[in-house]
């Protein structure tokens, strides 16, 4: 018998209280125990990026924290990124920009850009570049995504 | 894959850490994880128990002490490429930080954990090598203070026994003026670079009258390059002097494993240790022109 542990977090501006096993990882919580499958999982050892979700506004990999670790946080999954239903502005880009093709990258980068976009709001292209440095894309070759990125930042500034 | 049954601690002090480490057995500390819970997805490493010590506050930041700056282990290393006291006082260890890992991995990863893990490659030990830090080491019984000269004890074996915790770090810091420089080379942005050097430098006018150079990737801790130091130090920064310190590199061991031979590490720290002097006489000369 393993000890369950009593957790209360913030997914998306909804309020949780479940009850989680020790070894349980937070993407899997996600995916399975809430049924949020946006958050996607690759490697399962911190290098693909899929899993990335916000921990209390900043980047973490999903795949590489305990469950039960994010007690008390506030978790901002892409399934959080619409407004009212509607596809946010990096979201929109993404789709103009043909910045996905399978899509299993997609959510990662998003919560990774999105962090980027809040910390740096004039990225240069090489800023963009780094920051997906721990994103991996197998169909898009980036070009997409970077050029979906730099769009929203200018777009913001108007 | 998923990491395999555990039993999870959760202290809230330092106390009661220690406590929980004198009386379990097999137990892995969990500090941002980004070392350890790969190994754990992996079922490398399978403990009975482990102790999380992110919310112990104490252990999370960085402050200014008379000579030097601290760390608590738990210092992200996100943390530390952004405090105003890093850049002020030692600013060489946030330009290394822009070399570890990526965003989302520096947001979680410490200082603590990358000394604890103490993969030959990490950024961290080679940073806090030049700065001449001192690794403080607790345990329910006592304490100890470790030089980080001293604490690698072999391949990814830091200076710890099963009851201790490293807990803080302090380094020494340089004369105001003082200039860095940082190289490595990694295959893509944010991997474990193949090899690296870190530099710090202090001059008295046009000579060189300070130097601490040391490498990361080569041997299996950091190592100061003691020899190249002495030779830096009352001389004039040319293209020349810098080469031959550069050729010290030689006459270290090197390790030899599936991402490169310790032959081509050598030639790569050389070229890094080259690549870092350069860059800090360079800002000394920008230095000299503003002044
Ligand atoms: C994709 C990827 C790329 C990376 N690239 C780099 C890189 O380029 N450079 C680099 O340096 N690192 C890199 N890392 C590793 C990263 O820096 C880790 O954060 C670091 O190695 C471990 O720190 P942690 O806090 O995550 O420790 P954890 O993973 O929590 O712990 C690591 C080990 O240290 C022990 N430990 C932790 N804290 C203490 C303590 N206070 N006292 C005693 N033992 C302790 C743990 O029990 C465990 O054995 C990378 C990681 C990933 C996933
Ligand atoms: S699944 Fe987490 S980084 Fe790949
Ligand atoms: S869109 Fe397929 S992996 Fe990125």
């Amino acid at each position: 018998m393993t000890t369950m542990h009593e957790i209360t977090l913030k997914v998306n501006g909804a309020d949780y209280a479940c009850e989680v096993e020790g070894r349980l990882t937070l993407a899997d919580f996600l995916r399975h125990q809430i049924n949020l499958t946006g958050t996607h999982l690759g490697c399962e050892h911190g290098v693909c990026g899929a899993c990335t979700v916000l921990v209390n506004g900043k980047t973490a990999r999903g795949c590489l924290m305990l469950a039960v670790q994010a007690d008390e946080a506030e978790i901002t999954t892409v399934e959080g990124l619409a407004v009212n239903g509607e596809l946010n502005d990096l979201q929109q880009a993404f789709m103009e920009h043909h910045a996905l093709q399978c899509g299993f990258c997609t959510p990662g980068m998003l919560m990774t850009l999105t962090e980027l976009l809040e910390e740096n709001p004039h990225p240069k292209e090489q800023d963009v570049r780094e920051a997906i440095s721990g994103n991996i894309c197998r169909c898009t070759g980036y070009q997409g995504i970077v050029a979906a990125a730099l769009a929203v930042a200018e777009q913001r500034d108007c | 894959m998923k990491p395999p049954v555990f039993e999870y601690h959760r202290p809230e002090s330092l106390d009661e850490a220690l406590e929980l480490l004198a009386t379990l057995s097999d137990v892995k500390i969990l500090a941002g994880g980004q070392s350890l819970m790969p190994m754990m997805n992996f079922r490398y490493v399978m403990p009975a128990h482990i102790i999380d010590i992110n919310r112990i506050k104490e252990l999370g930041e960085i402050h200014r002490v008379h000579d030097g700056v601290k760390f608590g282990a738990m210092a992200r290393h996100d943390q530390a490429k952004k405090s105003e006291i890093i850049l002020e006082h030692c600013p060489l260890i946030a330009a290394g930080m822009e070399h570890v890992a990526h965003a989302q991995i520096r947001n979680r990863g410490t200082i603590g954990g990358s000394l604890a893990h103490l993969d030959p490659s990490a950024e961290w030990p080679a940073l806090l090598a030049v700065h001449d830090a001192t690794l403080r080491v607790q345990s329910k019984s006592g304490e100890r203070d470790v030089p980080i000269l001293e604490w690698s004890q072999g391949f990814m074996t830091p200076n710890l026994v099963e009851d201790e915790m490293l807990t803080e770090i302090t380094v020494a810091i340089w004369p105001e003026k003082h200039v860095y420089g940082f190289a490595e080379l990694a295959r893509r942005k944010g991997d474990f670079a193949l090899a690296g050097a870190a530099v710090l430098l202090d001059f008295d006018g046009e000579v060189i009258s300070r130097a601490a150079l040391a490498l990361l990737g080569v041997e299996v801790g950091p190592i100061r390059m003691i020899d190249a130091e002495n030779l830096l130090v009352g001389e004039i920064p040319s293209d020349e002097l810098f080469r031959e310190a550069a050729e010290h590199v030689t006459v270290v061991a090197g390790i030899d494993d599936v991402h490169a031979s310790a032959s081509y590490r050598k030639k790569v720290a050389s070229v890094m240790v080259r690549r870092a002097l350069e860059q800090a006489s360079h800002q000394h000369k920008s230095q000299a022109l503003a002044a």
